[in-house]
């Protein structure tokens, strides 16, 4: 799986990262992507809705907050 | 009329109601309308309380993302940050009432959407601008010196203010009708409110002074001694992102001290550790402190009184600080905590 740290980003970065990742990956592709604004909470899931992607999975550690994509 | 399912338009989304309602209007006249919003570094959008712990009932979203979501449109985001520092540096129209350069940073924003409409096929731009909005750029004079600078007199379509300029080629073409858009004006925000109301949208931001830290006192003046304590007129996006956040003072003219107000600011903080020396009280529970600047060995004390005044240390007690310097040497300090009154307000930025 591929890792994308968009950690001590403030959004829209996070977002903005994970929008040009994708745009290099491919259909089917699991994305990791590692975040600490908790404005990704609301906003990768948003953007995955607008653009067709699922998140597999949201998970919080400390203060780290882990997505799991799926392209 | 017509409509052709073919005619696309790009809409600047900001996150604000203005062009959440001028999108509205074109999307029910049935053409495909996408989002575009440029995130400049300077965007307000929610980072303060996105990075505080503060006000924990407020939902932590990047509004822009929000409206395209709630009017079902995609949006594109994007990252202008490098491109945009010669607007902030040397804008052809200047500066508003403090480092905002509204003008400038319009006819930018403008451009960028027409390079992209122009690459994507899509036949015209709409704003959520209101005549008389805004007092540097949503002038008459200053709408239409952004369609001459930018070239896009044909294209650019105001939806909630149309109907005081002239028609445009969405108009003129029958792709929107005329009828259906609006004719505001003015700072009062009666129309905008009850079209919402028509529109049943009860939720929207509501940015207080617009959406951009530059148009903040505060923040500009932090921002203006950046540049006068590094000589030039230069920043990187870890620069303006760290002004929003902090107590910044600067007691001494070579270095300036960034103190966490809460626990987020300090997690925050905490993640530019590797690239500043730091300062934390180690005998109570305190505030983490970057150190912008290279500090001299006498410095160390101030620095400890200063930053043990924001711990949990009474004035005058005996306090233990670990200065932490970027070259990985750490330095221990026992001082006594400054109290309020010893904090000069000449050292706040």
């Amino acid at each position: 799986m591929k890792v994308l740290d968009a950690r001590n980003l403030l959004c829209p970065m996070p977002v903005i990262r994970l929008q040009n990742f994708v745009l290099k990956s491919s259909k089917g592709e699991m994305i990791q992507v590692r975040c600490t604004d908790p404005g990704t909470k609301s906003d990768i899931p948003t953007w995955c809705r607008m653009n067709d992607h699922r998140v597999v999975s949201m998970e919080e550690l400390g203060f780290e907050i882990h997505f799991t994509i799926e392209v | 009329m017509t409509v052709s399912n073919k005619v696309k338009a790009l809409s600047l989304i900001s996150g604000g109601l203005d062009s959440m309602l001028a999108t509205k209007v074109i999307l029910d006249q049935g053409v495909h309308v996408e989002g575009i919003n440029f995130f400049t570094g300077f965007c307000v959008e929610g980072h303060t309380h996105a990075i505080r712990k503060q006000a924990p009932g407020k939902e932590k979203r990047n509004n822009a993302l929000w409206v395209a979501e709630q009017l079902g449109i995609k949006l594109h985001i994007i990252d202008i940050v490098e491109e945009y520092k010669r607007v902030v540096l040397n804008p052809k129209f200047g500066y508003g009432a403090h480092l905002n350069p509204c003008l400038d940073c319009k006819i930018f924003m403008i451009t960028e959407a027409k390079k992209w409409i122009e690459a994507q096929g899509f036949d015209f731009i709409i704003t959520g601008e209101v005549i008389g909005q805004r007092p540097k750029s949503q002038r008459k004079d200053a709408m239409n010196t952004v369609l001459k600078e930018t070239g896009t007199q044909d294209f650019l379509l105001r939806p909630l203010c149309a109907k005081n300029l002239l028609p445009t080629k969405p108009e003129l073409e029958g792709w929107v009708n005329r009828e259906k858009l609006y004719g505001f004006q003015g700072r009062g925000r009666h129309g905008q409110i009850a079209l919402a109301k028509q529109f049943g949208i009860e939720d929207y931001a509501q940015p207080a002074g617009g959406c951009c830290f530059l148009t903040n006192e505060a923040y500009s003046k932090k921002l203006q001694d950046l540049w006068a304590h590094r000589g030039e007129k230069t920043y990187e996006l870890d620069d303006i992102m760290l002004l929003k956040v902090g107590r910044h003072l600067r007691p001494r003219a070579h270095f300036k001290l960034m103190i966490a107000r809460e626990e987020g600011e300090g997690n925050y903080l905490s993640g530019y550790r590797h690239q500043f020396s730091s300062a934390q009280c180690e005998s109570h529970p305190g505030a983490l402190a970057l150190i912008e600047g290279d500090i001299k060995p006498e410095d160390r004390t101030l620095i400890a009184q200063i930053v043990s005044r924001y711990s949990q240390a009474q004035a005058g007690e005996e306090v233990r600080v670990k200065i932490q310097l970027k070259n990985g040497i750490s330095h221990t300090v026992q001082t006594r905590a400054f109290a309020p009154e010893e904090i000069l307000s000449e050292w706040y930025v």
